[in-house]
């Protein structure tokens, strides 16, 4: 017997399942997961869009922080308000570095025992031990390895998961509850990846192959794979970590600034106390050097990530960070970081592909406008 | 035989070797999954064996498709930049990509024959 070189694939709770349905499985972030399923991603994507679809994201992960401390706590970690946030209210976050670049992003729930925290699968290891390094003295930090976490997305959602869960049509957009869905006590919020409507459902690994198959059982939903998962996102105008936003890119940069509540600026009540608010804080007050644009393409081509781009004098103008021909727009879109001078809306760039120079334009983002439930 | 395949999934069909019809296999547009966009070659412009003429390209990836021969291209399918999921839909039929002049016939009998391409699939 000779050992093996290769690192086995971690499996989620859904594996048999997706094989079952005939997925192509891919490597990603350490786990074997379904990029798309038969019907393959166009029509995943418009199911997405016009009726319901589920997909597997059990690889993200899951943590609680348990204390009295926790919100004071996790404050020192990102430049949100945490310790404002009431119970069964959900928002987004940011764990920045000393030099106000970004290590993650991140949900925040907060529960009446803890706080229910949702990071990106490449980065849950490193969080988990910024997490513990970093706030382990005023908090308890508990991975949840024993959770699969399910994105049910559409318009159509609601009436699919209401049949299991009456109470599931009360949430609104970024706030969750515990429920009882096929048998299985989930912990569900009203939010996803998509910019269309649906809920994200905490579920028991062990009882996740049930709830999925009574959710795919639904006239409503159909199964949808990482693949689609990027188009919608993309198309919803949602940054990918590792992608669109990184260690390198600040919030301000990443035009995130939205997502710093009033209480953490300079003059709020809790101002700054994270990694890197200096910086931030400066970008913040005087615009940053470049930024992150939305951009459209005026040919057919793709524009992929890594394209280089150039102003109209043929000088570079910056980077693509994720792109794509848009499925339910159906023209390339891309994110991209331009210097400041080529980010107003309206302004025309050009992407290099295989020695073309494409025209593309500076686009208002979400390119599909979102369809959350406001209530 | 009149039709040879490449080891990088191209098919070319030589019934008229001043007008060889090429496209992609049946398992290189299910590899690639939902084709969005195809970039076809110039009419007139020759390419050596195993140079990208065009690209296909799926929502997830780009991907060359190459000269499986010398030659001219004198026709490309016009009907795929309107409606690129021809090439999923039926890759060796209506989704051809080109169509070439050969220069050396020796190059072409020298390519995969179908059974040669089915066992490097049966070997992937």
């Amino acid at each position: 017997m000779s050992a093996s070189t290769t690192t086995e694939l971690r499996k989620t709770p859904l594996h048999d399942l997706h094989a079952e349905l005939g997925a192509r499985m891919v490597p990603f972030a350490g786990y074997a997961m379904p990029v798309q399923y038969p019907g393959g991603i166009l029509a995943e994507h418009a199911a997405c869009r016009s009726s319901a679809a589920l997909f597997d994201v059990s690889h993200m992960g899951q943590l609680r922080l348990v204390g009295d401390g926790a919100a004071e706590a996790l404050e020192t970690l990102v430049p949100m308000d945490i310790v404002g946030l009431p119970v069964g209210k959900q928002r987004y976050a940011l764990f920045t570095n000393a030099q106000g670049g970004l290590l993650d992003d991140l949900m925040v729930t907060r529960r009446e025992h803890d706080l229910f925290v949702v990071v990106n699968a490449a980065c849950k290891d490193a969080d988990t031990r910024h997490l513990v390094t970093h706030i382990g003295h005023r908090c308890t930090v508990v991975p949840l390895p024993d959770r699969a976490l399910l994105a049910l997305q559409g318009p159509r959602a609601v009436d699919a998961l209401v049949r299991h869960a009456g109470g599931v049509a009360a949430l609104t957009f970024m706030t969750g509850a515990a429920f009882s869905l096929a048998g299985a006590d989930c912990f569900v919020t009203r939010s996803g990846y998509t910019g269309e409507d649906g809920f994200e459902i905490s579920v028991p690994a062990d009882q996740a192959m049930a709830l999925a198959r009574a959710l795919l059982a639904e006239p409503e939903v159909s199964p949808a794979g990482l693949g689609a998962r990027d188009t919608l996102r993309l198309e919803a105008g949602l940054c990918l970590y590792g992608h669109d936003i990184g260690e390198t890119t600040t919030p301000v940069e990443a035009g995130l600034s939205w997502a710093i509540q009033k209480v953490r600026r300079p003059g709020g009540a809790r101002a700054g106390g994270y990694p890197g608010a200096a910086a931030v804080e400066r970008q913040l007050a005087s615009a940053p050097m470049v930024r992150r644009v939305g951009l459209t393409g005026l040919e057919r081509m793709p524009v992929r990530e890594g394209a280089t781009l150039f102003d109209g004098q043929g000088r570079k103008a910056g980077h693509v960070t994720s792109g794509t021909l848009a499925p339910t727009l159906g023209v390339p879109i891309a994110m991209a970081y331009v210097g400041v001078e080529h980010a107003a809306i309206g302004h025309e760039l050009f992407a290099e592909v295989r020695g073309k120079r494409l025209p593309m334009r500076v686009t208002p983002m979400p390119f599909q406008p979102h369809r959350y439930h406001r209530g | 035989m009149t039709t040879m395949f490449t080891p990088d999934h191209e098919w070319i069909n030589i019934e008229d070797h001043e007008a060889a019809i090429v496209g992609i296999t049946l398992h290189a547009q299910d590899a690639l999954g939902d084709v969005v966009f195809v970039d076809l070659p110039e009419v007139g412009r020759s390419y050596r064996q195993g140079e990208a003429a065009g690209v296909v390209e799926s929502v997830k990836a780009a991907a060359d498709v190459k000269m499986p021969v010398t030659g001219e291209i004198v026709e490309v399918n016009e009907a795929l930049r309107a409606d690129p999921s021809l090439v999923n839909k039926d890759p060796m039929g209506e989704g051809w990509f080109f169509k070439v002049h050969v220069s050396d016939m020796a190059e072409f009998d020298r390519l995969m024959d179908p059974p040669g391409y089915d066992a490097l699939l049966k070997s992937l």
